[in-house]
């Protein structure tokens, strides 16, 4: 992460009580998702996209990503506390809550959640103390993006 | 795996001598878990005494998940239909309820209730934990669902119950007595609505172990060897660290955590910076895009699949740079699961985790499930908590 955060260098900006947009949402949606979550935000350039980085009143840090065409292709958040999954999934909330009890019934047992849905992957990792959660649209990751630039 | 039946039979293990007796000991047992008809492999169940605070009026509930990945209690309220516990009451006419999100997806719900909860010859009285149970009259607030699965049920939880013994003293800490953000406790009348609440460190639900009077510093967690499948396996749970004459740290190696309570494995050219250690997860799981998953409509979704059992190893870093080999294998869980369908223990059960690519400094973990308990002695020390004289500050892993 570290040599990512390097490489974003063309702007930083903080806007506070700014929420994230959702997954599949327009970076509009980033300006008028106002105050759900009481988050600060900071924006960085990437190449080939841009990230928009929230800290949750919680201290959960979350991530979106935005193409260069205004689409939100990628979300992730990292932390303790599970932030509004509906707010940030957005129109894939439906599909990722289905995903999750279908994936519940298929075993008993806890492990690491990997979705491979139709259009969307959702990957979590940790335990109680610590979550890592990401979500991406492959059909809408701009070419050349890695999918470890995502977290 | 599938819902497969739980009995006896199969495999090969090292036979282990039953646990030291001993005031700070209880059994564990991985066998397929107390759910009817289901067969919770490589998962390690335990018992727990819980008594109306004060009184003799208790309830031995067995079938509880020992699970170092969590941090409390939590009891299915149908596990202990006649006994009574008092639920912590809110400001106003409200009671206290717990929310809690496990890597899957899915949660638990329920009030936060108080018990002298007992476990051999320890007690931690009066101390708060979840009764699991689904509300009437009012829903599940949508800050704790969050889209996912509601394990209100013996056979979605598979154990009567969950025994958190994990590294910190409760399950949520500062975080929920200063803010409301967290979404872990809420307030809630007798038929709704709940609010979002903080509530008091002393009053979340607690690591029973901190609450004992004596060996409250952390657990050592002892399971039998098993070499490659087992009908069963045994072991034990011994409370305390360096407290009796049972529970010397000795050579086992520490290892530190960070603030996010992970440390560090090398893994096939990987660093892989949010590992730890889980009782409660149900495998090895780590990225390696070289190994084949299981598919998902197989009877083992959510694992490898090699076509031949696979020898790893990975290197644990702790934060105190300490550092240790540790061999593992990967069977064909597939296979596993259809020629041993009777066993509950298996060592080289493993899945993916997160990505499959790791590289170029991005977070990933190595979660080491039950497996690696098998034959091993592992230490969980609790944050905050005293430590053996020579030993860093908790918490930390050691084995």
């Amino acid at each position: 992460m570290k040599a990512l955060i390097a490489s974003l260098s063309v702007f930083v900006c903080l806007f506070p009580l700014q929420a994230y947009a959702a997954l599949g949402g327009d970076a509009a949606s980033v300006a008028t998702d106002s105050a759900q979550m009481k988050a600060s935000r900071e924006v960085k350039q990437a190449a080939g996209y841009a990230v928009h980085q929230l800290t949750s009143e919680s201290g959960t840090a979350v991530r979106e990503y935005v193409s260069p065409s205004g689409n939100v292709f990628a979300v992730a958040w990292q932390g303790q506390f599970t932030p509004d999954m509906q707010q940030l999934l957005g129109s894939y909330f439906e599909q990722y809550s289905a995903a999750v009890k279908a994936n519940k019934e298929s075993h008993i047992g806890r492990r690491p959640l990997n979705l491979k849905l139709p259009g969307l992957v959702v990957q979590m990792n940790g335990y109680m103390r610590h979550y890592h959660f990401r979500a991406y649209l492959p059909q809408a990751v701009p070419a050349g993006v890695r999918q470890e630039e995502m977290q | 795996m599938g819902l497969l039946a739980a009995c006896g039979g199969g495999g090969s293990s090292t036979q282990s001598p039953p646990p030291p007796p001993g005031n700070n000991v209880v059994a564990l047992m991985v066998n397929g878990g107390p759910a009817p008809g289901v067969n919770y492999s490589d998962a390690a169940f335990t018992s727990v005494i819980v008594c109306a605070p004060g009184s003799s009026n208790c309830a031995t509930v067995d079938g509880i998940l020992v699970d170092t990945g969590s941090v409390g209690l939590r009891l299915l309220s149908s596990a202990i239909p006649s006994l009574s516990l008092p639920v912590l009451a809110g400001p106003g006419n409200t009671s206290y309820y717990n929310c809690v999100d496990f890597v899957d997806g899915t949660y638990l719900w329920g009030p936060v209730a108080q018990a002298d909860i007992e476990m051999a010859g320890e007690k931690a009285s009066g101390a708060s934990f979840q009764l699991i149970e689904n509300p009437t009259g009012f829903s599940v607030p949508t800050a704790c669902s969050q889209g996912g699965v509601n394990l209100d049920t013996l056979n979605d939880l598979g154990a009567n119950g969950i025994l958190g013994v994990g590294n910190y003293p409760q399950d949520c800490g500062a975080a929920c007595q200063n803010s409301t953000s967290p979404d872990v406790y809420f307030t809630c009348g007798a038929s709704g609505p709940c609010s979002s609440s903080t509530i008091t460190v002393a009053k979340q639900v607690t690591n029973p172990v901190v609450g004992f009077t004596t060996d409250n510093n952390g657990v050592i967690i002892e399971m039998q060897s098993v070499d490659g499948e087992s009908a069963t396996a045994s072991g034990s749970m011994i409370f305390g660290i360096g407290t009796e004459s049972n529970n010397a740290l000795g050579s086992a190696k520490v290892y530190t955590l960070n603030d996010n309570g992970f440390f560090t494995a090398d893994f096939n050219s990987q660093t892989l910076t949010e590992s730890f250690i889980d009782s409660g997860s149900n495998g090895y799981f780590f990225p390696d895009a070289s190994i084949t998953q299981c598919p998902g409509n197989s009877i083992a979704p959510g694992f490898y699949c090699p076509a031949n059992t696979v020898s790893l190893s990975a290197q644990n870093v702790g934060g105190n740079g300490a550092t240790g080999t540790v061999n593992f294998s990967v069977d064909n869980a597939v296979n596993d699961f259809n020629n041993f369908s009777s066993d509950t223990a298996f060592a080289n059960l493993a899945g993916p985790n997160g990505g499959t690519n790791c590289g170029n400094g991005s977070a990933c973990g190595f979660d080491w499930g039950l497996p690696f308990f098998f034959g091993r002695n592992v230490f969980v020390s609790i944050d905050g908590q005293a430590v053996p004289s020579g030993a860093p500050a908790a918490p930390w892993w050691a084995y």
